[in-house]
């Protein structure tokens, strides 16, 4: 979604001059719509009193920022080492095939994200997969569709 | 306090609450409360437990009996059957692998018999969103000490004199690290707790930090005390939602009481903490880096020395020390140097939390004195390897550390004889590979790792991991000559002394390390175009016997590329070019039919389908 101009004021206005809050902003921004519009970048510059092209080179060296929209459900497929030895990548596969886009990406009608990530530190439930924050452990390439319907029913909801 | 027939410990730990924890531990609320029982029983959500592979887990106080693997619907027969009738609930209980008896009490369990608890002595056992119950557990009496009966020196000499090393990886002196700030003139300075634990297969910090947020906050009171720093930061992972959670709550609970903020406990010190949340960088778990987010740019390393004790954030002196250093501290000062001392080894003292992950039947997290032996770990906690199968290696210290082969599981496990063994202790990552885990693909997924985490600023880490990774796929892919492990062996060897900062040199440890001790895995990519552990897509293939199909079809409706043909109750075939070799059709077989099996190397498969000779199968 666009951010409302107001909302994005209220979000930068505690942090106004402290060059020092710029990653802290843009979590906050980030959490609340899920990516980082340019707009909200310009207005951090302003409100910060930080040069936009570092703003820039904050939001792209941080993995928990994405400067692209989000699709509505997002799916997470953990890669940590225990994962990968249990199968992780596979798992990953499955979400790949089934979605019909690679990790990073969004499917075209804007429904599902998909995003794979180096370890949530949940190792004894290898190897896990996280839906919309549902906490999959044990997953295998065979359940990936059953978890997507879930994920579609409970969005429906 | 009020007191309790009964407490229901109900573990709230990552991995729990995954599994449903939060859902149990209403049912068990509203069971209770319908029974109009709540002045009698009490559920109380914990700290993660370790167990972590059988939640939800439940502990009843003051039985100790525990429950494992719970469902909502468990809660009425629980409640009634336990707590009010007296009878545990054998089906509910734990029965370890290879073993056909219950085991009502986790103290009984191997996996826990052999641990030693220092830094995790909380856990389970009280509820971290309650300083009340962190207090009544002799919490902040060590800081009670370290304000009215110690100076700032004898602090810093008590820490010096325990032997505490820094749990973060490198293992350095804590009291050394903490004396040198101290000498620094002038203020301010600051602490600084390191959360960011990035290392894929290590989940120590996060656990400690849910489940004892406390410990950690009094370590670095106590710390600030004795090096002079009135302000001090906590930087925490942003994947570890509920950590950060727990923590701010324990701030603003110890700040109501005095313990933080302007002339605690009337000693008229003064010393506040904040929250940073990291945002998604492997890098920043790098002290300097750290520094560099937590003043909000990016987190890129700089040249040591100068150390942080000298110039660290904003260029003042600093004291950054990992989570688990900072929650040794508290019983360090209360119970002595001599007591911590007592513990471990010569020349590595105290305890480690380990996180035995991988192929291995009990995983969680194991806290053990230093010097234990890596078979102790491996195979009394951890029970072994599921399923009769063999340990290969054991990979420690994450994508800094190395593979320790099965021939060497007696090593101590300490700092010196890791890294003598080709790897390290890192924050503590312990993962378990048996027959099944390839050692290139392994090597090939850390340098991806190290490639895609390196931050760019100095060169040998920006190409040498992108370069190494690029032989390593090569190698997988079957494409490898000898030539290749020369190179690699070359390349190892410059990344790991030409680069900047920790990340850049101990990203060649996993190479490394697997060629020393499996050489004879590379050459078979190499030289046979084989892999033995059947893991490189490129080098295996799937095929199905003939002699055992019995035409089922399960396998040809699992195909997702139409692969596979064949008529009910007759031998299918896999067609190899249409073959995306994703496993499906073999997790599909029927174990007792077993008919789908991978070979190595790939054309074995063609051989296969005209029956005999076989490939290298499983």
């Amino acid at each position: 979604m666009r951010p409302p101009t107001s909302e994005l004021e209220a979000l930068t206005a505690k942090y106004r001059g402290r060059r020092q809050a710029l990653i802290q902003v843009l979590q906050d921004i980030q959490d609340r719509f899920h990516w980082l519009p340019p707009e909200a970048l310009e207005r951090v510059a302003a409100d910060l009193g930080v040069p936009l092209v570092q703003v820039y080179g904050v939001a792209t060296f941080y993995r928990s920022f994405s400067l692209r929209p989000q699709g509505r459900h997002t799916c997470v497929v953990c890669l940590g080492t225990a994962c990968h030895v249990r199968g992780g990548q596979a798992v990953l596969e499955g979400f790949e095939r089934r979605l019909g886009v690679g990790a990073g990406q969004t499917t075209p009608d804007g429904a599902y994200t998909l995003e794979r990530v180096n370890c949530l530190g949940a190792c004894a439930l290898a190897p896990l997969a996280v839906v919309d924050g549902r906490y999959h452990a044990r997953m295998t390439e065979a359940k990936v569709g059953a978890v997507l319907a879930e994920a579609e029913e409970a969005g429906k909801a | 306090m009020t007191t309790y027939r009964a407490r229901l410990l109900v573990c709230a730990g990552t991995g729990c609450v995954s599994c449903g924890a939060f859902e149990v531990r209403r049912a068990l609320e509203e069971e209770i409360r319908r029974r109009g029982l709540d002045k009698e029983f009490l559920v109380v959500p914990t700290g993660c437990s370790a167990f972590c592979q059988r939640g939800p887990i439940v502990i009843i106080q003051p039985d100790g009996v525990f429950y494992q693997r719970l469902k909502p619907e468990d809660a009425p027969r629980l409640i009634e059957e336990h707590l009010i009738q007296g009878r545990p609930v054998r089906d509910l209980m734990y029965v370890p692998p290879a073993e056909d008896r219950t085991v009502p009490k986790m103290a009984d369990l191997e996996f826990f018999k052999h641990q030693r608890l220092v830094v995790l002595r909380n856990r389970g056992r009280i509820d971290p969103e309650k300083i009340e119950e962190y207090i009544a557990f002799d919490g902040y009496q060590a800081l009670a000490r370290a304000l009215t009966g110690m100076t700032p020196a004898s602090i810093v000499a008590a820490v010096t004199a325990s032997g505490l090393r820094g749990r973060g990886g490198a293992g350095f002196p804590t009291g050394m690290k903490w004396a040198a700030c101290a000498a620094r003139p002038g203020s301010p300075k600051y602490v600084v707790c390191n959360g960011d634990e990035g290392d894929p297969g290590a989940f120590m910090d996060r656990s400690v930090l849910e489940s004892d947020p406390h410990a950690v906050i009094e370590g670095l009171i106590i710390g600030a005390r004795a090096v002079g720093a009135a302000r001090g930061f906590l930087y925490i992972r942003n994947e570890y939602p509920l950590a950060v959670a727990r923590v701010g709550l324990a701030l603003d609970q110890a700040r109501e009481r005095g313990l933080l903020g302007r002339d605690i406990l009337g000693s008229g010190f003064d010393f506040d903490l904040e929250i940073v949340r990291g945002a998604g960088a492997f890098v920043s778990g790098e002290e300097t880096a750290l520094l560099a987010s937590i003043e909000g740019g990016r987190a890129y390393p700089r040249q040591r020395p100068p150390y942080p004790v000298e110039r660290g954030l904003w260029g003042r002196p600093t004291v950054i020390n990992n989570v688990e250093t900072w929650a040794n501290v508290p019983p360090i000062v209360l119970r002595g140097p001599e007591w911590f001392s007592g513990l471990g080894t010569a020349a590595s003292k105290g305890t480690k939390i380990f996180s035995l992950v991988g192929k291995i039947a009990n995983t969680g997290l194991v806290e053990v004195p230093m010097g234990i032996s890596l078979r102790e770990i491996v195979e009394k906690i951890g029970g072994g390897v599921p399923g009769g199968r063999a340990v290969k290696a054991v990979q420690i210290g994450g994508p800094s550390g190395g593979c320790i082969p099965a021939s060497r599981l007696d090593i101590s496990v300490d700092y010196e004889s890791l890294k003598a063994a080709g790897s390290m202790m890192g924050s503590g990552g312990m993962i378990v590979m048996d027959e099944d885990t390839c050692m290139v693909d392994i090597a090939l997924y850390f340098l991806r790792f190290a490639e895609e985490e390196s931050c760019g600023k100095c060169a040998p880490c920006r190409a040498g991991t992108g370069a190494m990774a690029r032989l390593l796929a090569k190698i997988t892919a079957g494409n490898g000559t000898p030539g290749d492990l020369v190179r690699l062996e070359s390349l190892a060897e410059t990344v790991k002394r030409a680069s900047l900062c920790g990340l850049g040199q101990t990203a060649p440890n996993p190479i490394l390390s697997t060629m020393r001790y499996f050489r004879d895995e590379y050459e078979a990519h190499v030289l046979d175009k084989r892999c033995p552990a059947l893991v490189c897509k490129a080098l295996i293939a799937f095929a199905i016997d003939p002699e055992k199909c019995v035409g089922c079809q399960l396998c040809r409706k699992a195909c997702p590329a139409g692969a596979v043909s064949g008529q009910a109750k007759s031998v299918h075939v896999i067609d190899q070019a249409a073959c995306i070799k994703c496993g499906l059709c073999l997790a599909a077989c029927p174990a007792k039919v077993g008919a789908v099996r991978k070979v190595t190397p790939a054309r074995a498969a063609a051989r296969a389908a005209e029956t005999a000779p076989w490939g290298e199968d499983r």
